[in-house]
């Protein structure tokens, strides 16, 4: 037995993939990386199909929450109650693990999410600066989406393009070089 | 007949435009009949002069750059005689920048088409596999004991010495998890590598699997990487249908599968424990070890844990021999290290060396000094953990043991430049506000003792009863040192303590009239 909380559904895949082709490894073909991709509204049913899609991989949690945040834009009650029944976990539990990853919201963004990078190598080029005309121009905290919906405004801690700073990241894709113009630029906020 | 040339794919290319030129590179070439082939690489590595375009002459590749797209005709009518458009940089391979690195690891990064099985063959890869396959486990092991290397991550700890920990744990199943969750600023190699050269980490993961007897391994890559994740699922896909992966490796008749996991936005779970749980499908909580993940790892079983370009160095070694890779170095740090120049920096980007060469080389001389012009202040090496180090510190050799002599780290060889306007009383607070932001929650000193971090310092530069709020703060930075679980609460009194250390004067608060004595000059001088 596995010291786990989460024994019950791991153990299952530990013993019963090792046989199988590829151990429990292989992966959906349809996993999303950008959070381009227009969100659905919650269905059950759609829920229970994408938890069908990756529960057969080890520890199958992460990429569970992942899916479903991909689908629904976020990983609110709905959904944790899905998952927690489908992977005979407690909500509490599932609840846990979604609450303590940031990509996981338990709401969904805005149409487009605008993330600026606050690390060091983007604060050595004037990153705070940025922070703060990204938000004077969008009209919200980091963290808030626009009135209209349309921007969310997030920090992120890097996102690898340190010797080309500030950088931002706009649905999944990243920007090097962003001054005060380009930002207004690529938000769509210029004159 | 048929131009090719290749304009850089690497998300830090495209970032500043590199698509937009390739694209403008197919308009040109069809309004001009002009038969052009384009090739997507991983990027070079000087990336102050992205989006590079490089063409190929009988002679090697040229290179122009930084291009934008409505330079791409002129760079088109200039091809026959290159020296006579501005944009002409030279033979590439004999770019100064370039010709003076050892690239080892990222030899073929930027050179070959990242997801072609053909052209990494056909530029040495795999050589180290077929070898691994023909020996025993623990002389592969062997070999990488004897070559010297130690984890790139940030800790050092030699590979070999852990590889043989996992080795002589008796278990049916054994995993090989690469970490690939590259969250301290300033790094970038890693992503690098795995969008310019998937091929190399996934052989020196099987090289790992075959010398510590495991048959399954994940690479658990962090979500601010959706470029890295797909060049890594695709490679993944391509090695399984060339049999580089799977039932048979090479036809060898042993088995190893591997799989990418993609991180959910949480800096701790670089941290291997942190990481382990994570991939169990649990919050990213760091372990208490021991027991170390070699002897009781993912889901219990031993775990190979390496960061991505320890395991990338791998199969140069079994190449190559231990003893080619050995004899470059200094003292105990044998090898080169890929080193990340980021920042203010004039000429940013990766410059892989044989360990010893000195910040000031790396900085002034490859790097240009400041993207700003202004004079260099501090450079932060090793990511948000790791000391601030002052401009007449850098002639320090690159070297684990001579950084730790001087209460800094080499790290993963992620160079922060920061410029004279820096404040470095709000850097310190930064270090604070970071760890209080990524802290797992498990120990107290972390959780707690960061957030205390940023009021303290808060009142130092407040003036508020200075002298009592240092002693306080020293205090404090020695309960976190000793009494945290993992290298987050561990380490970030590494930055804050320097920063005190050596710019003590950013910390003297408002003057009586109310001004800042401080240096800034930013947002909020």
């Amino acid at each position: 037995m596995l010291p786990t909380p989460s024994g019950s559904s791991v153990t299952g895949h530990l013993n019963g993939e090792l046989t199988s082709e590829r151990a429990g490894i292989h992966e959906s073909r349809t996993y999303a990386m950008t959070l381009r991709g227009p969100i659905e509204p919650f269905s059950e049913d759609r829920a229970r199909q994408l938890v069908a899609e990756h529960e057969h991989q080890r520890g199958p949690l992460l990429p569970v929450l992942r899916a479903l945040n991909d689908a629904f834009g976020c990983v609110d009650r709905a959904s944790i109650a899905v998952v927690a029944d489908a992977l005979n976990l407690s909500e509490a539990e599932v609840f846990g693990v979604a609450s303590f990853y940031a990509d996981f919201r338990d709401q969904p963004p805005g149409e487009s999410v605008v993330r600026v990078c606050r690390a060091e190598a983007c604060q050595a080029m004037g990153a705070d600066a940025l922070v703060a005309h990204a938000a004077g121009r969008l009209g919200v905290l980091l963290g808030g989406t626009t009135a209209d919906g349309r921007v969310t405004l997030e920090q992120v801690f890097c996102l690898g393009n340190c010797a080309l700073s500030p950088a931002v990241m706009i649905d999944g894709e990243v920007f090097g070089r962003v001054d005060a113009a380009r930002f207004d630029e690529l938000v769509g906020l210029g004159e | 007949m048929t131009t090719t040339i290749f304009v850089s794919r690497d998300t830090a290319a495209r970032s500043v435009g590199a698509d937009a030129v390739a694209q403008a590179v197919a308009e040109a070439a069809r309004s001009e009949q002009r038969e052009v082939e384009i090739v997507r690489p991983g990027s070079r590595g000087l990336l102050w002069l992205e989006p590079l375009v490089e063409v190929a002459t009988d002679t090697g590749r040229l290179a122009f750059g930084p291009v934008t797209p409505g330079a791409v005709a002129e760079l088109l009518a200039h091809l026959d005689h290159p020296e006579a458009s501005p944009l002409y940089l030279g033979a590439t391979d004999e770019l100064p920048w370039l010709a003076r690195q050892q690239r080892l690891t990222f030899a073929r990064v930027g050179v070959t088409d990242a997801l072609s099985p053909e052209e990494y063959v056909a530029h040495g890869g795999l050589v180290g596999l077929h070898r691994a396959l023909a020996m025993e486990p623990r002389d592969i092991v062997s070999e990488v004991t004897a070559s010297g290397l130690r984890g790139r991550g940030g800790a050092g700890f030699p590979t070999g010495v852990k590889w043989q920990t996992v080795l002589d744990t008796e278990s049916e199943l054994k995993f090989v998890c690469c970490n690939a969750d590259e969250g301290d600023s300033g790094t970038f190699a890693d992503r690098m590598l795995m969008e310019g050269d998937p091929f190399l980490l996934i052989e020196g993961i099987v090289i790992a699997g075959l010398a510590v007897e495991a048959s399954e391994g994940y690479a658990y890559i962090r979500s601010e990487y959706p470029a890295a994740v797909a060049t890594m699922r695709s490679a993944i896909e391509i090695a399984y249908e060339r049999g580089w992966l799977g039932q048979s490796i090479c036809g060898s008749g042993r088995r190893f599968d591997l799989g990418v996991r993609v991180g959910a936005g949480a800096y701790i779970c670089g941290e291997e424990t942190s990481m382990l749980e994570s991939l169990e499908g649990r919050r990213g909580v760091a372990r208490a070890k021991p027991p170390v993940p070699a002897i009781e790892g993912l889901f219990g079983k031993p775990t190979v844990v390496n960061n991505v370009l320890s395991l990338a160095a791998v199969p140069s070694i079994l190449a190559d021999g231990a003893a080619s890779y050995q004899a470059l170095g200094t003292g105990r740090s044998r090898g080169t290290q890929v080193f990340q120049l980021a920042g203010n920096i004039a000429r940013g980007g990766i410059v892989e060396l044989a360990f010893g060469v000195t910040l000031r080389e790396l900085v002034e001389e490859f790097g240009g000094g400041t993207a700003s012009g202004r004079p260099i202040r501090a450079v932060q090496v090793g990511g948000p953990l790791g000391s601030y180090i002052p401009e007449h510190m850098l002639d320090l050799p690159t070297d684990y043991e001579a950084f730790a002599a001087a209460g800094a780290m080499v790290g993963h060889g992620g160079i922060v430049v920061f410029d004279d306007s820096v404040d470095m009383a709000r850097q310190a607070r930064f270090a604070m506000e970071f760890c209080a932001e990524e802290s797992c929650g498990k120990c107290t000193p972390c959780r707690i003792g960061s957030v205390r971090g940023v009021e303290v310092i808060d009142r130092i530069i407040a003036g508020e009863d200075r002298d009592a709020n240092l002693q306080l703060l020293e205090d404090l930075c020695e309960v976190m040192v000793d009494g945290s679980l993992c290298a987050m609460g561990s380490l970030t009194p590494q930055p804050v303590r320097s920063a005190l250390q050596f710019f003590g004067e950013d910390f003297l608060g408002p003057r009586e009239d109310g001004t800042m004595v401080s240096r800034t000059r930013g947002a909020e001088g």
